[in-house]
């Protein structure tokens, strides 16, 4: 499958392998990653950004792409829709059918509240499946919740918020109990003890595993559990807006039937966005490791409903998605090949960084390493850094690779590539986003006293930067609390007459700021069927 | 000029780019996917696809995500097969003899035809995995499916109507929760927090100064 010029680089990286095992690469100083990430992080090319024109968070940057969106009508504006003919009425209303929207049904549900799940495609459709390394959680005994808190705090470049990040790591042990009650199959020894290592950033190993399956057997578990539990799904039907009540609160949500076009009523005494991230969005023309619908409709749907957002300035690039080969470009390879020993190498064989920098810091690296020195690969669709995997069964044995991330090891050899012999081609990933809405520490926003935000859709929790293992622990933590917090809120709430005045509202703003974008928002799918030809 | 091949979606001819995967070529194509679509990176098995090669009489099942177009496919997507799962309480169920017989009792009408297996889009062994589910060992079936996508291939082939994907998923859930030895290391930490040995020192560090956090970071001790 390789080019010849890329077997000649191999040779090269073969050739210094033995010298590099002998060594640890230098980690960089604090004053070095700053620059770096100034220079070569996606997030500092003001390019990819465009202001917000109107909203809480008017005049703030976003990327591109979605400062569109937001910056856009509501798809049902002037649509006729007759909010008094109900299709739904539930205690409890989770948008989206990730790893934070499952927990959040099964906590309200174990509350005795009344909940029902929408979710654009199905059940599990989502990044958590996707999810390959692991979960952190401090519960080790040369560890403690204050260690992992530091870790995260630093490597968000000290901007999370401190209450949000407390819950994270406090009820992080709690978590991975929760799972492992519900059936998840953690890595383990014979004595019962984790299998551990690092991260990116970590200061001890606490990144918990099922080999390089983590999200989706902590997904498919929480499906099994939603589905024994008889929890309502709607699936192929996506919120499109929430309703509010004359009261200020919201009341529900407009769905849209995605097969049938069909608009849907669904009233509720709390609403949990639960939507997930962004990366089909493709900020900066960067591939994705994300699933097909993460295009940020609860960011969109929350602002136009009045929640404000939280960094929406700041995404996570995973410095090793593909390069190579093309049919799976921008796929992710997990940190976890790093965790287990591999180098990141350079088409003469250099290893130019440590390899557990955090993501941000790694990506910026890899970039660097492409675009200003030239040591990159030579690909199809642009450049890549070799991922050293064969170091990985000379580290830990011949047989590590296919016991602790078979899922790599199948992608690859999909395509006649050998990880456990040859090297691998990656290059940045659009991955994550750090930003979302701003919530407080229970979980509801600060605007509307009914409204829960939980996973990837949240912002703050992980400041400008996120560690891996922290945001399956996020769904999870978030979106459990999310539930309780829905469950308990429900029996307090009296709805007044609903109402969708806060479409036309906005569309009123944009247009007195003179804003017409021609699109309308939210985005539901990306456009990727190809036009005239 | 790009190299072309010449794929049948759902009958249909279209000539599309070598390069491409089922997935994309259907996007290529002009399809807008709504079913038959999901992570599109191998693990949410939303993409089950049968194809056939124009002249060859075999029937092959994959992923539509992980499998490049080639020259004479038949295509066909099976974006959704109703596959039986049985529901319980994981609390009340127990990985005893007669929990499979109890929820999926039709393994025991596996006619040994090995379809599953041929069928499975990860290349499992999943007529192995049903035979450990049907003498109970539930360590075994779990760590045999373990990959499972639950894309549904297998089922769809199966002569005796079993659900493949949901009894391998009931024997790691059995697994996780019963077998697995428990781990002494998560419970004493859970227990510490509950009772509020970190409760002091995490309001310590959240109110620590941004410069002084800045310090502890950059020269805390990495473990080896």
């Amino acid at each position: 499958m390789f080019t010849p010029e890329m077997l000649e680089s191999v040779k090269k990286v073969e050739a210094t392998r033995a010298a590099r095992m002998q060594t640890e690469p230098r980690r960089m100083t604090a004053e070095e990653k700053d620059t770096l990430l100034k220079a070569f992080h996606p997030d500092y090319r003001a390019d990819g950004f465009a202001e917000i024109k109107i909203g809480s968070n008017k005049g703030e940057k976003a990327p591109l792409e979605l400062a569109q969106l937001l910056n856009s009508n509501s798809r049902i504006l002037g649509v006729d829709i007759d909010l008094n003919n109900v299709d739904y009425y539930v205690y409890v209303l989770v948008i989206g059918g990730g790893g934070a929207g499952a927990s959040a049904a099964i906590e309200a549900d174990n509350a005795g509240a009344n909940v029902m799940i929408v979710t654009k495609l199905r059940i599990g459709d989502a990044n958590t499946m996707m999810a390959e390394g692991g979960i952190q959680a401090a519960d080790k005994p040369n560890d403690s919740p204050v260690q992992h808190y530091l870790d995260a705090f630093g490597g968000g470049h000290f901007a999370a918020r401190p209450e949000l990040l407390r819950r994270l790591v406090m009820e992080a042990p709690d978590a991975i109990k929760w799972l492992n009650e519900l059936g998840v199959m953690f890595d383990k020894d014979e004595d019962g003890n984790m299998v551990t290592t690092h991260g990116g950033g970590t200061s001890r190993k606490r990144m918990h595993a099922a080999k390089d399956y983590s999200g989706a057997e902590i997904m498919r578990t929480l499906r099994d559990e939603v589905i024994n539990r008889g929890i309502p799904v709607v699936d192929f039907t996506s919120a499109v807006e929430l309703i509010k009540d004359d009261r200020g609160q919201v009341a529900g949500a407009v769905l849209l039937n995605m097969e049938t076009d069909e608009y849907l009523v669904a009233k509720a005494k709390t609403v949990i966005i639960a939507t997930g991230g962004a990366g089909r969005l493709h900020y900066q023309n960067f591939p994705t490791s994300n699933h097909y619908g993460a295009t940020a409709d609860g960011l969109v749907m929350g602002y136009r409903a009045g929640a404000p957002l939280l960094y929406q300035d700041t995404i996570q690039y995973h410095p090793t998605g593909v390069a190579f080969p093309s049919q799976i470009f921008g796929a992710l390879v997990t940190e976890k090949v790093r965790s287990l020993g591999a180098m990141l190498v350079n088409v003469d064989g250099e290893a130019f960084m440590h390899p557990l920098e955090t993501r941000d810091v790694s990506a910026a690296s890899i970039i660097r390493e492409c675009k200003e020195r030239g040591k990159g690969v030579e690909t199809p669709l642009g450049q890549g850094i070799w991922l050293d995997t064969p170091m990985i069964e000379l580290i830990g044995g011949e047989g590590t690779i296919e016991k602790r991330i078979p899922a790599m090891l199948r992608m690859y050899l999909n395509y006649g590539i050998d990880m456990r012999k040859v090297p691998i081609l990656i290059y940045p990933t659009l991955h994550y986003q750090n930003g979302g809405l701003e919530i407080g520490g229970e979980g509801f926003t600060k605007t509307i006293p009914n409204l829960l935000v939980a996973g990837e859709a949240v912002g703050g929790i992980h400041g400008r930067n996120r560690l891996m293992g922290n945001s399956l622990l996020d769904i999870i933590v978030f979106g459990r609390n999310a539930g309780k917090a829905a469950a308990a809120k429900a029996k307090d709430v009296e709805l007044g007459e609903m109402n969708l005045d806060h479409i036309k509202a906005y569309a009123d703003e944009l247009e007195a700021a003179g804003v017409a974008t021609g699109d309308v928002s939210p985005l539901l799918l990306p456009k990727y069927a190809r036009k005239g030809r | 000029m790009e190299n072309m091949v010449n794929i049948y979606l759902y009958g249909k001819k279209y000539s599309v780019p070598a390069e491409l995967t089922i997935m994309t070529a259907m996007e290529y194509a002009g399809y807008t996917l709504k079913r038959g679509c999901g992570c599109r990176h191998g693990f949410c098995g939303a993409c089950a696809t049968i194809y056939r090669i124009k002249g060859s009489n075999e029937l092959k099942t994959c992923l539509a995500c992980q499998t490049q177009v080639q020259e004479g496919m038949y295509i066909a997507s099976i974006p959704f097969f109703p596959t039986d799962k049985r529901t319980y309480d994981i609390e009340e169920i127990k990985p005893g003899p007669q929990i499979m017989m109890e929820l999926y009792p039709e393994i025991y009408s596996c006619i040994g035809c090995n379809a599953c297996t041929n069928a499975c889009t990860q290349s499992l062994n999943v007529m192995q995995y049903i035979a450990y589910a049907q003498r109970g060992e539930f360590e075994k079936c779990a760590e045999e499916s373990f990959d499972c996508v639950a894309c549904g291939c297998c089922s769809v082939r199966c002569p005796a109507g079993i659900s493949h994907p949901m009894v391998g998923l009931l024997a790691r859930r059995l697994t996780g929760k019963y077998i697995a030895p428990e781990t002494k290391h998560l419970k004493d930490r859970v227990d510490e927090i509950n009772h509020g040995q970190y409760d002091e020192l995490i309001e310590q560090i959240m109110q620590k100064p941004i410069t002084e956090m800045q310090e502890l970071y950059n020269t805390r001790e990495i473990e080896k």
